[in-house]
């Protein structure tokens, strides 16, 4: 890599041109309700499935990002996206009707840092103008897929983490604002050994942790270069395994760390350890970060978004479950 | 940083835990006030029925508790009972409707035959499938005790 083991120098700057967040009714009810930029009111969205509800929560996302930056669908050179059902249906599905050249990204929560990544790296490399980056998750969509039918009458786990309903794109460019891609880490899978599926913090929370710190030394950066070091979504329990980890490396974060799962919902709202799923860190970043990077109340910050690479069979087969985190940092060019 | 081992015991030690307490005594509570109502749609029916047997009392009994599980679980409110009561909700006869019920209601978007006929029994099947084959077991224990008599 151009700038250490694991990490990528954006020598051209793509800049962050806009972003969009659309979310359910719970995450409405959460603190952050005053950043989105548009709350469904049910969750089917008028839609006969859920399945169907996501994909237009994720069409939404990308027209949004678009309509905000003040371009149409036709300057979109690429559309990256991801989501968390099987074959990433949603993306691929609001793809079909967006008729914008795609490319489909799985690395579960994650998903939108990844899509960052390649979006960052085709702009910088001058293959594309304009590159929308989009994931979704659905929290009855991938209640169903992962865990049991909705109305079922079971317990969360104290471990256990509420998918936001939501999607968020961030549209990056050549040109445009203030805000840029500085540079990227691309994650090793790391698995230290945690097989319970509803304690998904505690088993993203070492690949968080090698991700910064490997950030860190591929920079030579500190963790309080930056204004906020922020992960996807460990919750409450993976946050702190986290900051235990990087103590453990001699790393500080406790100062400078957010989690979006952790900030999305409020202790009322009965989700155990916060929210979680691709949607999360996407529509987090979309909103509340974005607003705070564009007003130029953060200048520095390293989005670290976290996934879980299992899948119903691995857990049911007994196997472990593999975390990934990718990080990418986000900059302010001051005024000259 | 810390090794696999090393990170699997922080993660025992560290992990919140279930309220035992709060929590047995909710499903204590619920339960018993599930199997009350069980006991009163019993007693009512043998009041109105004095001539039904005990077999058709306990039948008449589980049909109706199994209408009411279902009917909650429709109208979706047995996941909000089960969301307090855990277990306490699970284990009566309503709980196995809610199964049955809520399985079939989620995948009703994928049809009648693939979606609501084959996922109906996802959840209870297993335990239909352990009833059938234990009760096979249990059989064949007293199919020898009355050789032995």
């Amino acid at each position: 890599m151009n700038y250490g083991e694991q990490t990528i120098r954006f020598l051209n700057k793509p800049r962050v041109v806009s972003g969009y967040s659309i979310v359910g009714p719970k995450e409405a009810a959460g603190p952050l309700d005053p950043y989105f930029h548009k709350r469904i009111r049910k969750d089917d969205f008028g839609q006969k499935s859920f399945e169907k509800a996501e994909c237009k929560l994720h069409m939404s996302a990308i027209s949004g990002a678009i309509i905000e930056a003040g371009l149409t669908p036709k300057d979109i050179d690429v559309n990256i996206g991801g989501d968390l059902l099987n074959q990433i249906i949603t993306s691929s599905f609001s793809a079909r009707e967006l008729d914008v050249p795609f490319i489909g990204m799985y690395s579960a929560c994650s998903t939108f840092g990844q899509a960052l990544i390649v979006g960052a790296s085709l702009i910088d490399g001058g293959y594309v103008s304009y590159a929308a980056c989009s994931t979704s998750s659905h929290f009855s969509t991938a209640e169903r897929q992962y865990r049991y039918p909705l109305e079922l009458g079971t317990q969360m786990t104290p471990t256990s983490q509420w998918t936001v309903t939501g999607s968020g794109c961030t549209l990056l460019g050549k040109t445009g604002g203030k805000v840029f891609v500085e540079s990227a880490t691309i994650g090793k899978v790391i698995d230290f050994g945690i097989s319970d599926a509803n304690n998904m913090g505690a088993a993203m929370a070492p690949a968080a942790a090698k991700t910064v710190s490997q950030h860190l030394k591929d920079t030579g950066r500190s963790a309080d270069y930056y204004d906020y070091i922020v992960t996807g979504d460990l919750g409450i329990y993976g946050s702190k395994l986290f900051l235990k980890l990087l103590e453990s490396e001699g790393i500080n974060a406790a100062g400078v760390h957010k989690d979006c799962g952790q900030m999305i919902f409020d202790k009322k709202q009965r989700c155990p350890q916060g929210g979680s799923g691709a949607g999360c860190s996407s529509v987090v970043f979309n909103s509340y970060f974005m607003h705070h990077l564009k007003v130029g109340a953060i200048k520095k910050m390293l989005l670290v978004p976290t996934g879980a690479l299992l899948s119903k069979v691995s857990s049911l087969q007994g196997e472990t479950i593999p975390g990934i985190a990718n990080a990418i940092s986000f900059e302010r060019e001051e005024d000259v | 940083m810390l090794s696999r081992t090393e990170y699997v015991e922080l993660d025992k030690k560290m992990a919140p835990k279930s309220k035992e307490w709060s929590t047995l005594v909710c499903a204590f509570l619920v339960g018993g006030f599930i199997c009350c109502i069980g006991q009163a749609v019993s007693d009512v029916f043998k009041l109105c029925v004095p001539t039904a047997s005990e077999k058709l009392t306990s039948q008449f009994t589980s049909t109706v508790m199994i209408f009411i599980g279902a009917f909650l679980t429709g109208i979706g409110i047995y996941d909000n009972i089960g969301k307090h009561a855990g277990a306490g909700s699970i284990i009566p006869i309503t709980g196995f409707a809610n199964s049955v019920v809520s399985p079939a209601m989620e995948f009703r978007s994928e049809g009648m035959v693939f979606g609501v006929m084959c996922k109906m029994f996802v959840i209870a099947g297993p335990i239909i499938v352990s009833g059938v084959t234990s009760s096979v077991g249990v059989g064949i224990v007293y199919w020898i005790i009355g050789l032995i008599k």
